[in-house]
C-alpha cells in the first residue's frame, strides 16, 4: 500500500527495512524534514501522521528519522510542503515567518509540524485568563509549549517561535487538514516486504508476532522506534527481521477495573497520557518529563521496559506504582512484579521470544507521589538520577511506602530498606532524616557524563526532604 | 554625520522585515547543501575511517577488504593528493595524516554507490596504529609544557607597582569549558568536476574563498579553477569559517578522480567528533582593588586548550587577550596568552571567537571578589565602568563609554531593579529551600577583524533591462539575516522598492578574495560594498535623468523606484524606464562595490593599536531562581539594553541579541563537553557527542519574561547606514545569567560568602556552589590578602604576527 504523502500517492518501493522515514522523503525530493541529530532529540525532521482517536483522528507529530519508513505503509503523511506553500502560507507558517520565527531555517519545517499538531488538537481552548500560578508554558490560546519540546533552535532563543504559537487562532472553517480530522485515521496495513536482506513484517495479530517472534528469536520488535531508530542511524544497528507491533488491538486497550488499571504495552505515552486523563497522578507527574512530545507520540512503555535501560524514565514510576509486566510467549501469558523483571544492564526475566503485552498497575493507588527527576535540562533530557514515591499515610503514619529509584544502579530499583524505615514511622523530619541517610546508601551511582557519582549520591539524599517539603508545603491550609 | 552612515529620506533600511527566505524556510523549500544531493544524478557518498586513539601513529592500512565492500568506488589516502596534503592555512593540518592526533582524526576516506556501503566499506578498512602518550587536559598541556603557535602578552602601566600600592589583592585560578557549535546543519559539502575540469564545489562554509584556496592546494590547480558556492547555511556560529575547507577538498579530490559527483556530509556524530569547538581555557591571575574598589591591577595568564592544531586558535586567543577588562578600566595590565596543544578536535571559532573567554575570566574575578570587598557585585561592575577619555590596555580609546552608563541606567529602571531586588530578599527570607538573585552585567565589544587585512569587502550589483537588480556580494547567509540587510542596504541606495532587489547565492566567481563572514562583521563590509556598488550606479543614473529632466544632477531624485527632479515640471520617471533609457545610452549596469574599513592599525607583535573601528555596547540583567535540594534553576526573566547602532533592520538585530543571548547561556550554564580523562582505551574520546549526551538550550531555558530593548540615539558615524555589527556582542550578555545563579546560591549561605561557580553552572556545579555557600567556604582556589605571580611567558616566546600582516608589512602597507 502506499503512502498518502501530502495528499498524493506515493510508494515505498525504494524503501528497505532499515530506511528511516526521513531518508524516504528526503529520496523522494521532499527535503523540508532534515536530518539534525538522527536520534528524535532534535525534531528538525518533525512531520505529520493522522493517527486514530476513538472514531477521528489526530495529526500526530513525530520524527521521521525514527521509524521505519515501511511502518508508514497506507498511511497518511504532511509534511512542511505539504502544509503550505510561500504563496500561500499555512497559518502556523505565516506566523513563524512574520514573528522572526526562523533564522537559518533548518531546524523551520520542523518547528512548524510540531506547531501545526497542536495547532490542530482538539482539545486545545482559549484561555485568554490563565489561572494565577501560571508556568509559562501555556498561551492564552491554549497552546501547551511542551509540544514544541523536542524541537531544538539554535539561532532564535525560542521567543518567537513561543509568540507564533501563541498567536495561533483556531482553525478556519473550511480549514482541510482540520476537516480530515473527522475522518478515521488510515487503519494499520498488513505488510511484509524484504529487501536488502533483511524483512520488515507488520503482523495482524498478537498471535501472528508471537509467531514470528518464535521463528526469529534474533528479530527486533518495534513500536515507535525511538530507541531501535537511534541505534540504526547512529550505531548501523541491523537486525534480519523486524516486527512492528505498534498497531496490534491486543497491545493498545487501556482497561480500568476494580483492582488494577491495564496498559496495553504499544499504547504511546501521548495516548495513555490522554486516556489515563490524571487517572494516575503518579504517571501525570512523568509524562511532561518523559523525553518530548515528539518522543511521547511514538515511545511505549513496552518500549521503555523493553530496552531495559538503568536509565529509563518510566521505570522508577512503574516501580513506586508496584506494578507488573504482562509477558506474552508461545507458552502463553505470565505476569512478574517490575520489582523482578530487570536482572542486570538492560537484561530482564522477559525471555527472547516472549513480548511485553501490558502493564498492570495494581489499585488503590497510593495517596502522596512525586516524581524527581534529576537532569542538566528541564524539557527532553536524559536523567541522571530519578526518584519516584508513593507514600500512604494512617493517623501520620506511614502505612505504605514505595520508592522507585533510576539512574543509581545497573538496573532500576526499589529502595527497599529506605521504604522498611519509613513504613511504620511518623511522617516527620526526623524520620524523613533517618530515611534520608538511607536512601544515600541505597544503589551504586557512577560517574559518566550526566553527573558525578557524588551528585548522584548527594541527589538520593536530598530527594525525600524535597518530597517532605513539598509534601508540607501541600499542606498548609491556603 | 559621515556618507556612510547617512540615510536618505524613507530608507528601506531601519525597517522591521522578516528574513528574506522566511517564507522558504516555513514552507521547507528554502536548500541546503545537502538538500541538492537528491537532485543530482550518480552521487557519490563519502564517509571516514576514524581514529579510535588520541594519539597514535599509522604504522600501516589494508584496503583489500573495504574495496571488496560492494559498492565502495574507492578509497581515498593522502597517495592520491596531488596538491598540498593539508586542510589548513598554517601547514600544520595534514588531511590525510601519518599520525592520528585525536579521537574520530579521519586517517582516510571511503567513496561508495550509497552511504550505507561507504559506511561499510569505512568498517572494514584495517589501519595498523602505534599507539602515544596523549595529552587530554588543558592542565596537562600545561604541565607538559605543551604549546603551538604564539604566545602574546598584552601590557600597559606599571603592573608591579599596581600590585605594591593597592590594598585589597586576591589570586585564584580558573579553568572553564568550551562549547560545541551544534550548527542544527551539520558540514556537507557537494563537489561536481565539468566538461572543462572546472570544480564546482557547493559547501556549507562561512568563508567561501577559503575555501575555494584550500581545494585549489589540495588538488594542485589555480584558484580560478576552483569555484566554491554557498546557497546558505543551517547555521555557523564561526564553526564553518575554517572547518569546511578540508572537507570540501575531500569531497573535490574525490569527484576529479571519480569523474562524479561526491557528497560528504558529517552526520551529528561524526561532526561532534571531528570538528573544531570554543576553546576551553585555563586562567592563573592576581587582581588588585583600592580602598574604593576601584580596579588598580590585573594580571594573569590565561591558556586556550588549541587541540591538535592552529587552527584559528591565535586569532582567537589575541581576541581574549583584547577583551580581558570587557568593559572595566584597569590601569595596571599584564595578560599572557599561550595556546596549549592537545590531542583533542583543533578548537576554532565560535561567536565571540575568544572575547567570551576574557570577559569569562573579569567576569568571575568580579562575582568571587564582590563578597570579599563587601560590596554589592552590581555596584562593583558599575563603579568600574569606563568612563570617556579612557583608553583600552592595548591603547584604543572608549570614545563611546557614555553607552555603557546609558545602558545600565535604562536597564535599571526598565527592569526595575530597586523594587524587585527588595521583593527578592523578601522571597529569600521566607523560602528556605529556593533562592532568587538578579545579577546585572555589562559587554563591550570590539567590531573588525583583529587582523587589519581582513577588513575589505566585495559586491557585484547588476541592473538588468527591465530594471530589476541582482546583488552578489562576498558574505555568507547562515541566518544571522545579512541578505536581508544587504536587500535593504541595496533598495535603499539605490532608491527602488525592496521587491525590485534579488540576492544571489554567495559565489567566489562572482566577487573574489573575500572575508570570511564572521567578527560579525558581515553587513559593516558587505553593506559598504553594496551601497559602494548602489552608489555608482545611482550616480550613472543620475547622470542620465539629469538630461532627461534638464536640471543638475543633485537636483534628481530616485525614491521607491520613482524619479523625478526638483524643480521640474516633467513627469516622473519609472525606475525601469530610467534604466532603459540608460542601457540605450549605452551606459554601464553592472558595478563591482568594495569597502575597506578606515581608520585601523594594529601592531600584534606588540598588541598595540585600533584594531577595532567601534565597540558594541550591552547591558543584561537576569533573574534566576534556584533549588536549594538539587541545584536546578530556571531563568525568570532577562531585561536587555543593546547597543547596535542605528538598526539596518531591526526584526533581524532582536533576533541576533535574542539568540545570541541564550547561545551564551548555553555555554555558560548548560552545554558540557565531557572528554574522557581516564587511562582507560577510551582515554580522549569526546563523550557527549550526540544531542542526547551533550544538551542545548531548548524551550524550557528560554526566560519566560525577555525583554530587549534596542539602545536609543546610538548611530555609529563610521558603519554602513548608522548601524552598528550585532552577530556575536549579545551572546556575552548571558554572563549576567552564570552571576544571578553564582548570587543565588550565595543565598543559601550566610552574607558575604564568595561562591566559586564551574562553567558551564549546571544544575550539578550549582548544587555544589550551594553546598560551598552553606559552608561558608570560599574554595581553596581563591588566596585573599596575597597573591601569587602568575606564570611568565619564556623570554624567547614566539610574537603573534601572522604571514598576511608581515606580508603586508612587507609590502609597505
Amino acid at each position: 500500500m502506499p503512502v498518502n504523502l501530502n495528499g498524493v500517492t506515493a510508494p515505498l518501493d525504494s524503501a528497505d527495512p532499515h530506511t528511516n522515514a526521513l531518508d524516504w522523503l528526503r529520496s523522494r525530493g521532499l527535503t523540508g524534514a532534515k536530518e539534525g541529530c538522527a536520534e528524535g532529540e532534535c525534531g528538525a525532521c518533525s512531520v505529520l501522521v493522522r493517527r486514530p482517536s476513538g472514531d477521528r483522528s489526530t495529526w500526530t507529530a513525530i520524527n521521521a528519522c525514527l521509524i521505519p519508513a515501511l511502518s508508514l505503509d497506507g498511511q497518511d503523511v504532511v509534511t512542511s510542503e505539504g502544509l503550505g506553500t510561500p504563496d500561500d502560507l499555512h497559518p502556523v507558517q505565516q506566523e513563524m515567518a512574520v514573528r522572526g520565527g526562523s533564522q537559518c531555517g533548518y531546524c523551520t519545517p520542523g518547528f512548524v509540524c510540531s506547531m501545526a499538531a497542536e495547532y490542530y488538537r482538539e482539545d486545545r481552548h482559549a484561555d485568554p485568563a490563565p489561572a494565577t500560578g501560571d508556568d509559562g508554558e501555556h498561551g492564552p490560546n491554549g497552546f501547551d509549549l511542551h509540544a514544541l519540546s523536542g524541537n531544538l533552535c539554535r539561532c532564535t532563543g525560542y521567543r518567537p517561535i513561543r509568540d507564533a504559537a501563541y498567536a495561533l487562532d483556531s482553525p478556519a472553517a473550511d480549514d482541510e487538514f482540520a476537516a480530515r480530522l473527522a475522518e478515521p485515521a488510515p487503519p494499520a496495513v498488513a505488510t511484509r516486504v524484504t529487501a536488502a536482506g533483511a524483512e520488515f513484517v507488520r503482523p495482524e495479530s498478537l498471535a501472528e508476532a508471537v509467531r514470528l517472534l518464535a521463528d526469529t528469536p534474533e528479530a527486533q520488535l518495534v513500536a515507535g522506534a525511538t530507541d531501535w531508530g537511534v541505534g540504526v542511524n547512529l550505531m548501523r544497528a541491523r537486525a534480519p527481521r523486524i516486527i512492528a507491533i505498534d498497531r496490534l488491538p491486543e497491545l493498545r486497550m487501556l482497561h480500568v477495573d476494580d483492582d488494577a488499571v491495564m496498559i496495553g504495552a504499544a499504547l504511546t505515552l501521548s495516548e495513555i497520557e490522554a486516556q489515563l486523563d490524571g487517572r494516575i497522578p503518579l504517571l501525570a507527574k512523568l509524562f511532561p518529563q518523559f523525553a518530548s512530545r515528539l518522543i511521547r507520540n511514538g515511545a511505549t512503555l513496552g518500549g521503555n521496559l523493553g530496552t531495559g535501560s538503568p536509565i529509563g524514565d518510566s521505570p522508577p514510576v512503574l516501580l513506586a506504582l508496584e506494578s507488573e509486566v504482562v509477558l506474552t510467549g508461545p507458552g502463553g501469558q505470565r505476569t512478574v512484579p517490575l520489582a523482578d523483571y530487570f536482572t542486570g544492564y538492560r537484561q530482564s526475566v522477559r525471555a527472547a521470544d516472549e513480548i511485553i503485552t501490558a502493564l498492570r498497575v495494581p489499585l488503590p493507588l497510593a495517596a502522596h507521589t512525586a516524581f524527581h527527576k534529576i537532569a542538566k535540562r528541564r524539557f527532553d533530557d536524559i536523567s541522571s538520577v530519578a526518584v519516584a514515591f508513593a507514600i500512604d499515610l494512617q493517623d501520620g503514619v506511614v502505612s505504605r511506602a514505595a520508592i522507585g529509584l533510576g539512574g543509581v544502579a545497573a538496573t532500576p530499583l526499589r529502595a527497599r530498606r529506605t521504604e522498611e524505615i519509613l513504613v511504620g514511622a511518623p511522617w516527620t523530619s526526623e524520620t524523613i532524616e533517618i530515611a534520608a541517610r538511607s536512601l544515600t546508601a541505597e544503589g551504586t551511582p557512577m560517574a559518566d557524563h550526566r553527573a558525578s557519582s557524588d551528585y548522584r549520591r548527594a541527589m538520593l539524599g536530598t530527594s525525600l526532604p524535597k518530597f517532605f517539603a513539598q509534601f508540607e508545603q501541600e499542606a498548609e491550609p491556603a | 554625520m559621515s556618507n556612510l552612515s547617512q540615510r536618505p529620506i524613507n530608507p528601506a533600511v531601519g525597517e522591521a522585515i522578516p528574513h528574506e527566505a522566511a517564507s522558504l524556510h516555513v514552507t521547507g523549500r528554502a536548500l541546503y547543501t545537502d538538500d541538492l544531493v537528491h537532485r543530482t544524478r550518480d552521487v557519490l557518498h563519502a564517509w571516514p575511517v576514524q581514529s579510535p586513539h588520541a594519539h597514535a601513529r599509522v604504522t600501516g592500512m589494508r584496503l583489500d577488504d573495504a574495496l571488496a565492500t560492494p559498492g565502495v568506488v574507492r578509497v581515498l589516502t593522502a597517495d592520491d593528493v596531488p596538491g598540498i596534503n593539508d586542510a589548513g592555512v598554517k601547514h600544520d593540518e595534514p588531511l590525510f595524516p601519518t599520525e592520528a592526533m585525536y579521537v574520530g582524526h579521519a586517517i582516510c576516506w571511503v567513496l561508495a554507490e550509497t552511504l550505507e556501503a561507504a559506511r561499510a566499506g569505512a568498517a572494514a578498512v584495517e589501519v595498523d596504529y602505534a599507539p602515544l602518550p596523549a595529552l587530554v587536559t588543558v592542565r596537562e598541556a600545561i604541565a607538559a609544557d605543551s604549546f603551538q603557535g604564539a604566545q602574546p602578552t598584552l601590557e600597559r602601566g606599571d603592573v608591579d607597582a599596581g600590585f605594591a600600592t593597592a590594598s585589597k589583592l586576591f589570586s585564584g585560578e580558573f579553568e572553564f569549558k568550551g562549547q560545541e557549535h551544534f550548527y542544527l546543519e551539520t558540514h556537507c559539502a557537494l563537489a561536481l568536476v565539468d566538461e572543462n575540469q572546472q570544480v564546482f564545489v557547493q559547501s556549507s562554509t562561512q568563508h567561501p574563498s577559503e575555501t575555494q584556496e584550500i581545494v585549489a592546494h589540495v588538488l594542485g590547480l589555480a584558484s580560478h579553477e576552483v569555484t566554491v558556492q554557498c546557497l546558505r547555511m543551517g547555521g555557523g556560529f564561526g564553526g564553518k569559517e575554517m572547518q569546511p575547507h578540508g572537507l570540501a577538498a575531500v569531497a573535490a579530490l574525490g569527484a576529479t578522480l571519480t569523474g562524479r559527483p561526491v557528497r560528504l556530509r558529517l552526520n551529528r556524530t561524526l561532526d561532534m567528533t571531528m570538528t573544531g569547538k570554543r576553546h576551553g581555557f585555563h586562567a592563573d591571575w592576581r587582581v588588585a582593588f583600592d580602598d574604593d574598589n576601584q580596579l588598580v591591577a590585573l594580571d594573569t595568564t590565561i591558556t586556550a586548550d588549541g587541540g591538535w592544531s592552529l587552527d584559528l586558535s591565535e586569532p582567537v586567543l589575541a581576541r581574549a587577550l583584547c577583551h580581558i577588562e570587557n568593559a572595566y578600566y584597569i590601569p595596571h595590565v599584564r595578560v599572557n596568552g599561550r595556546i596549549a596543544k592537545s590531542n583533542k578536535t583543533s578548537q576554532t571559532a565560535f561567536r565571540g571567537f575568544g572575547g567570551p573567554q576574557g570577559m569569562a575570566v573579569i567576569e568571575d574575578i568580579l562575582g568571587r571578589c564582590a563578597p570579599l570587598l563587601g560590596v554589592d557585585a552590581a555596584e562593583l561592575r558599575r563603579s568600574n565602568l569606563y568612563e570617556k577619555g579612557q583608553e583600552t590596555p592595548y591603547g584604543q580609546p572608549v570614545e563611546q563609554a557614555d553607552r555603557l552608563h546609558r545602558a545600565w541606567r535604562q536597564v535599571t529602571e526598565s527592569a526595575d531593579l530597586e523594587r524587585r531586588r527588595a521583593e527578592i530578599a523578601e522571597f529569600n527570607r521566607t523560602h528556605a529551600d529556593r533562592k532568587r538573585a538578579v545579577a546585572i552585567t555589562p559587554v563591550k565589544f570590539g567590531i573588525s577583524f583583529n587582523l587589519t587585512a581582513f577588513n575589505q569587502g566585495g559586491a557585484l550589483v547588476l541592473i538588468y533591462k527591465d530594471g530589476s537588480v541582482l546583488i552578489n556580494h562576498g558574505g555568507t547567509e547562515m541566518g544571522q539575516g545579512l541578505h536581508t540587510k544587504m536587500l535593504q542596504v541595496a533598495a535603499t541606495a539605490l532608491g527602488v522598492p525592496l521587491s525590485t532587489v534579488r540576492l544571489a547565492p554567495t559565489r567566489t566567481d562572482k566577487v573574489p578574495n573575500t572575508s570570511a563572514t564572521a567578527a560579525s562583521s558581515g553587513a559593516d563590509l558587505n553593506g559598504g560594498a553594496v551601497k559602494n556598488a548602489c552608489e555608482q550606479l545611482r550616480e550613472r543614473l543620475v547622470t542620465v535623468a539629469s538630461q532627461h529632466f534638464g536640471v543638475h544632477p543633485s537636483d534628481v531624485r530616485i525614491e521607491a523606484g520613482r524619479v523625478s527632479a526638483i524643480g521640474s515640471k516633467a513627469e516622473p520617471l519609472a525606475w525601469a524606464d530610467l534604466v532603459q533609457r540608460a542601457y540605450f545610452q549605452r551606459v554601464q549596469l553592472s558595478a563591482a562595490g568594495y569597502y575597506r574599513t578606515e581608520g585601523l592599525h594594529w601592531d600584534s607583535a606588540a598588541m598595540r593599536g585600533c584594531p577595532f573601528k567601534y565597540f558594541a555596547h550591552g547591558v543584561a540583567a537576569t533573574e534566576v531562581e534556584v533549588d536549594g535540594f538539587t541545584g536546578a534553576y530556571r531563568t525568570r526573566r532577562v531585561d536587555i539594553v543593546h547597543d547596535v547602532g542605528d538598526s539596518l533592520s531591526p526584526l533581524v538585530d532582536i533576533g541576533q541579541i535574542e539568540g545570541g543571548f541564550v547561545q551564551g547561556a548555553g555555554w555558560l550554564t548548560l552545554e558540557e563537553l565531557v572528554w574522557d580523562e581516564s587511562d582507560r582505551p577510551t582515554r580522549g574520546r569526546l563523550q557527549t557527542q550526540a544531542a542526547s549526551t551533550y544538551k542545548l538550550p531548548s524551550f524550557s531555558e528560554m526566560p519566560p519574561d525577555f525583554r530587549v530593548a534596542l539602545l536609543e540615539q546610538a548611530e555609529e558615524e563610521g558603519a554602513v547606514y548608522g548601524s552598528k555589527a550585532v552577530g556575536e556582542p549579545p551572546l556575552m550578555l548571558a554572563f549576567s545569567v552564570r552571576e544571578a545563579l553564582r548570587q543565588a546560591a550565595a543565598a543559601f549561605g550566610a552574607p558575604g560568602v564568595s561562591v566559586p561557580l564551574a562553567l558551564p553552572a549546571t544544575p550539578e556545579a550549582v548544587y555544589w556552589a550551594i553546598e560551598a555557600a552553606r559552608a561558608g567556604a570560599f574554595g581553596d582556589d581563591l588566596l585573599v590578602g596575597e597573591t601569587t605571580l602568575p606564570p611568565q611567558p619564556p623570554s624567547d616566546a614566539p610574537h603573534l604576527r601572522p604571514e598576511s600582516e608581515r606580508l603586508a608589512a612587507d609590502a609597505g602597507v
